[in-house]
């Protein structure tokens, strides 16, 4: 037995003319909960429905569990999806719907109703079978959705943008319901996400995806602090991006000196916000302060253009006009290009 | 492996047996160009075996190459004989010719078939859902056969007279002054038939179009009180057989009709004849075809958002400048797509012109007598037939185009607010003006209808109450022994509705069917698909019956004069309307609900069955309705496969008809109308009604298409 839950080789998605995922390969262990994250448009759901044989590669090959199911349709996989909408089946009960699945897959009734209701006690719904989904609050629902998908055990779990649907202040507390499950049951899971902050919360590992390409793939730790595209660094969290030259082991961008290792030539560079320092009197100049709360950001118009700085509130404010220095440890910078 | 196993057992087993004798036994005993099919057969079933056979080009080489030698043996031999004299030589005992394919012969079809689809489903068509995949390839086989098959034949039996290839006689057949003559323009007698038919075509939708308007604006736009009277009649011809009107016609204004009768006491007008002829099948046409643009310009009417009309009052517009500069214009799209829809109906109209046509002809009875009787020229008919068919293409062509490009959908998904701007007096005025006439005119008919049957004689007005012509039609007795049926009618009757009724479930199951591929399914081909499903829908009726005539009766699809022509024939013009009402409830339903059901590991039909199918059931519904309807009430395609074995209920009135029965005729009529009704009710208690209430916004998607 490998390790290995899912795979792709080089697998390319048509429509028409159009490219909807352009030659990706990556590897999924069993156990592991991996994040697409990118803008709509990038081939995530794409990538996730050709793991649920949803839709077929154009090229390359699919691998579950070792085995090529590149021309297998969706209902010869076992694989179990939570979806958007929940999909649950308007017409029948929850018991109904999280049987359907055992049901459908030529199991006796009276124990796929039996499963199906240990799985609803697993997620804490157990008084709730007899209601139809209409009857059912957002969060409720996607229980069902999530029973459904993990009554037959199956080799992957997918999910495609489950908390578009849940209220803002639930969300938190509904991704670490997933994330438990996930742990819990020991699943692989697939998760789809144009939020970077879900993604950071519950991945294992994230796959960022851009115009069908795969960016970069890592931990949530990785791809915050060691991006490595211009692409990475600003859809994950904010950047500034600074360009500049290296030049014997220096970065140089307007009056900004700074340690960089790396060949010598035209170069990019990834800071965050909050990893910038600000100090009265110098040569920048702060543009605008804004309160929000947890931080103030400002915008700072440095030697080497405008920066994005975020900094606790416990520090003094400083005001919009007033003149300060920036400070950068050489550590915190990444090259993107 | 297995599943393969079991998908070729059967059809192995069964592969080939012409009445009786199987392709092999047949094959062995002379008939030799049976061998090929079955040693492919046989081919097929040890290649089975192997491991990941559907993926390799052998059994797909294999598949083709059975279909192949299927099709060119049917159609190489004929009923006497091979059509080459080389075949003759080749395979001695073809001379003696062969019939029809009989049983074996369709199931080693579908079972090709059924192969194809499962190899190229297997390669990724239709993502590999096998059981969608099937439907394509069945459906598509269908549709070569029973559409385009017959309507290729029917052109080439154009241009091949029986001594071979008679292009000279088709031109001189297509530029024939009887056509195109324009004698009635200098008033130096009748025009030509393709004249006629475009004059009248031209006439009937400008009429019903305006009439359509009229109802449209009163109902959507003004607080007229009788709005629900006006839909309740706008119904009422969707279930009126289409000579019905013209009998009533006949029977009010003909010569010895009631208005021309009290024309002639009362101010000593001479009875005459003028209603047969252009004005009479007007007057039907347009009383028929004003429900259709009535209710595709209401949908229209609706359609445009209300604040557009409230803007442009802001703006200062009085009302009947907003009217006409606003209004009008989005409307526009919607009357050209209504003028059409009637012109390609008053095109395919079969039933009031025969009735009512007196001298003037047009395509459709042309080509029915062109073919009926003695004057039995099916080049001609064919000819014709090409005709009518290439002027509803066109109109059907620029239906599309319009349709496409220049309707203003100006509903968002946000909510609408403002109120509709109720239409200018004067407007309101010249509508109701327009509509009176209307309800007189379609109240009177419907009296006839209704009460016609039961007096003496209501085509001289002799109104004695009597139940005699129901009587004749539908007298029957219990006796000793059981139930019987002494009515002239009943024949017609009780065939009428075994034919609706097995023709109504097949129509609905593969229009629904091709809806949930179009809507739901991907596959290469699928536009084009989506297009030949809908032309089958364009083609006028006559020239489906003319194409069956010409393509059924001989082998290798032999089935004229038997039950199943008719039953296919209503299935492949119905089945469009099944169609759409699939599509608009499709479209109102997510689909990731199906693709929740595939995850769970149900297949396509699984899928179909137990999420699909429970959504959509008031489009289910209304399929049925429309598809049992229209078989009960078609005329025009029905007219030319009817035998004396199988007579449906309307060629029947048909009959009785020209042969001035009137009484008969609006009696029988009445009584089918009412069947009609009770059946309609009897399709609502079977497919139960119950789940409908919980999800109004299906059940409002799925009413639409079928008004």
């Amino acid at each position: 037995m490998s390790d290995t839950a899912i795979e792709f080789v080089n697998v390319v998605k048509r429509y028409g003319s159009a490219l909807a995922v352009d030659g990706i390969s990556f590897s999924i262990a069993k156990g592991e909960l991996v994040t697409f994250l990118g803008p709509s448009g990038c081939g995530k759901t794409t990538s996730l429905r050709l793991i649920a044989g949803l839709e077929l590669p154009s090229e390359g090959q699919v691998l579950i569990g070792g085995r090529d199911v590149s021309r297998d349709p969706a209902s010869d996989r076992n694989v179990g999806m939570v979806f958007q909408s929940y999909a649950l089946f308007p017409h029948m009960n929850v018991l109904d719907n999280v049987s359907y699945g055992p049901v459908i897959r030529g199991g006796d009734k009276a124990a796929a109703q039996a499963k199906a209701r240990e799985i609803l006690e697993q997620v804490g719904l157990s008084g709730l079978q007899d209601r139809l989904p209409s009857e059912l609050s957002g969060g409720q629902q996607q229980r069902v959705a999530v029973a459904r998908a993990i009554v037959q055990q199956p080799e992957v779990l997918l999910f495609d943008e489950p908390l578009s649907n849940v209220d803002a202040k639930l969300r938190r507390k509904v991704r670490a319901e997933i994330r438990d499950l996930q742990r819990r049951f020991g699943l692989t899971a697939v998760y789809v996400t144009h939020d970077q902050e879900e993604a950071l919360a519950v991945s294992d590992r994230i796959i960022v995806m851009q115009a069908g390409k795969i960016a970069q793939i890592g931990t949530p730790q990785d791809l915050y602090d060691r991006p490595a595209t211009p692409f990475v660094a600003d859809f994950i969290g904010d950047a500034n991006l600074i360009a500049g030259t290296v030049q014997n082991g220096t970065f140089h961008a307007g009056d900004l000196g700074l340690a960089l290792a790396g060949p010598d030539g035209a170069a990019t560079v990834s800071i965050r916000p909050e990893r910038i320092g600000l100090r009265r009197d110098g040569s920048a100049k702060v543009i605008s302060a804004t309160y929000l709360g947890s931080r103030t950001e400002y915008v700072v118009q440095t030697g080497a253009g405008e920066m994005l700085v975020s900094r606790p509130i416990w520090e003094d404010a400083i005001d919009a006009g007033a003149a300060v220095t920036i400070e950068i440890r050489p550590t915190d910078l990444t090259r993107v290009k | 492996m297995l599943l393969a196993g079991m998908a070729v057992l059967p059809w192995y087993r069964q592969d080939g047996f012409f009445s009786g004798a199987s392709a092999l036994m047949q094959g062995l005993g002379g008939k030799t160009w049976l061998l090929p099919g079955v040693l492919i057969a046989m081919a097929l079933l040890a290649l089975s075996f192997q491991q990941g056979w559907r993926k390799g080009p052998a059994a797909m080489a294999l598949v083709i190459a059975g279909m192949v030698t299927l099709v060119a043996q049917g159609f190489a031999i004929q009923l006497n004989g091979p059509i080459w004299e080389g075949l003759g030589t080749l395979f001695p005992a073809a001379l003696a010719g062969q019939s029809g394919l009989g049983w074996g012969g369709f199931v080693s079809g579908l079972a090709f078939l059924g192969l194809l689809s499962e190899l190229i489903a297997a390669r990724g068509f239709c993502r590999g859902e096998r059981f969608a995949s099937g439907s394509v390839v069945i459906i598509v086989a269908l549709l070569a056969l029973f559409v385009f098959f017959p309507i290729l034949k029917l052109g080439s039996a154009a241009f091949i007279g029986p001594d071979g290839f008679a292009a000279a006689q088709f031109v001189e057949r297509l530029t024939a002054t009887e056509l195109w003559r324009l004698n009635c323009f200098q008033g130096t007698g009748r025009c030509g038939v393709v004249i006629n038919t475009v004059v009248l075509g031209v006439l009937a939708a400008l009429f019903s179009t305006l009439l359509g308007l009229a109802l449209a604006m009163l109902v959507a736009r003004t607080n007229f009180r009788l709005k629900k009277v006006l839909r309740a009649i706008s119904i009422l011809p969707i279930i009126t057989p289409p000579f019905v009107v013209g009998v009533a016609i006949i029977v009010l204004f003909g010569r010895t009709g009631i208005f021309t009768q009290l024309g002639a006491d009362i101010f000593d007008v001479r009875p005459t004849r003028w209603v047969y002829g252009l004005p009479g099948i007007l007057m039907a046409q347009v009383l028929a075809f004003a429900p259709v643009t009535f209710l595709v310009l209401l949908g229209t009417l609706e359609a445009i958002n209300p604040t557009l009309e409230e803007a442009s009052s802001t703006l200062g517009a009085k009302p009947m400048k907003t009217f006409r500069k606003v209004t009008w214009p989005l409307l526009r799209p919607g009357l050209a797509a209504a003028f059409l829809l009637a012109f390609i109906e008053s095109l395919a109209d079969f039933g009031n012109p025969l009735v009512l046509g007196g001298g003037y002809e047009v395509l459709s009875t042309k080509i029915f007598f062109a073919v009926v009787g003695a004057r039995y020229d099916l080049g001609n008919a064919a000819t014709l037939a090409m005709i009518l068919l290439a002027l509803t293409l066109v109109a059907f062509w620029l239906q599309m185009r319009w349709l496409g490009n220049k309707s203003y959908v100006t509903v968002t998904g946000k909510s609408d607010a403002g109120l509709a701007a109720p239409v200018p007096q004067i407007i309101k005025i010249a509508a109701i003006a327009l509509i009176i006439p209307w309800v007189a005119f379609t109240i009177g008919v419907y009296l006839i209808v209704v009460g016609g049957g039961f007096v003496t004689d209501i085509g001289r007005l002799d109104l004695s109450p009597t139940f005699r012509h129901i009587v004749t039609a539908f007298s029957f007795e219990i006796g000793s022994e059981g139930l019987r049926l002494y009515g002239s009618a009943w024949d017609s009757m009780i065939t009428t509705l075994w034919v609706s009724g097995i023709a109504a479930p097949l129509t609905t199951v593969i229009g629904i069917l091709t809806a949930w591929l179009v809507a739901r399914q991907d596959f290469a081909g699928k536009r084009a698909f989506e297009f030949g499903t809908m032309l089958s829908f364009a083609i006028p009726g006559t020239v489906v019956g003319v194409s069956y005539v010409a393509a059924f009766n001989v082998p290798p699809v032999d089935i004229t004069g038997t039950m199943a022509i008719l039953v296919i024939c209503f299935m492949f013009r119905n089945m469009p309307v099944g169609m759409r009402a699939g599509m608009a409830a499709l479209s109102q339903i997510d689909r990731s609900m199906e693709e929740a059901s595939q995850t769970m590991g149900a297949g396509g039909l699984a899928t179909l069955r137990n999420v699909v199918l429970p959504l959509i059931k008031p489009a289910i519904f209304t399929a049925l309705v429309y598809s049992f309807v229209t078989a009960m009430t078609a005329v025009s395609a029905v007219i030319f496969l009817v035998s004396a074995r199988h007579n449906m209920a309307t060629a029947y009135i048909m009959g009785r008809v020209e042969n001035g029965e009137y009484a008969l005729a609006i009696a029988y009529s009445a009584v089918l109308m009412i069947v009609m009704i009770l059946c309609v009710v009897l399709i609502q208690v079977l497919v139960g009604r119950r789940n409908l209430g919980r999800r109004k916004e299906l059940q409002g998607a799925a009413v639409a298409p079928a008004e």
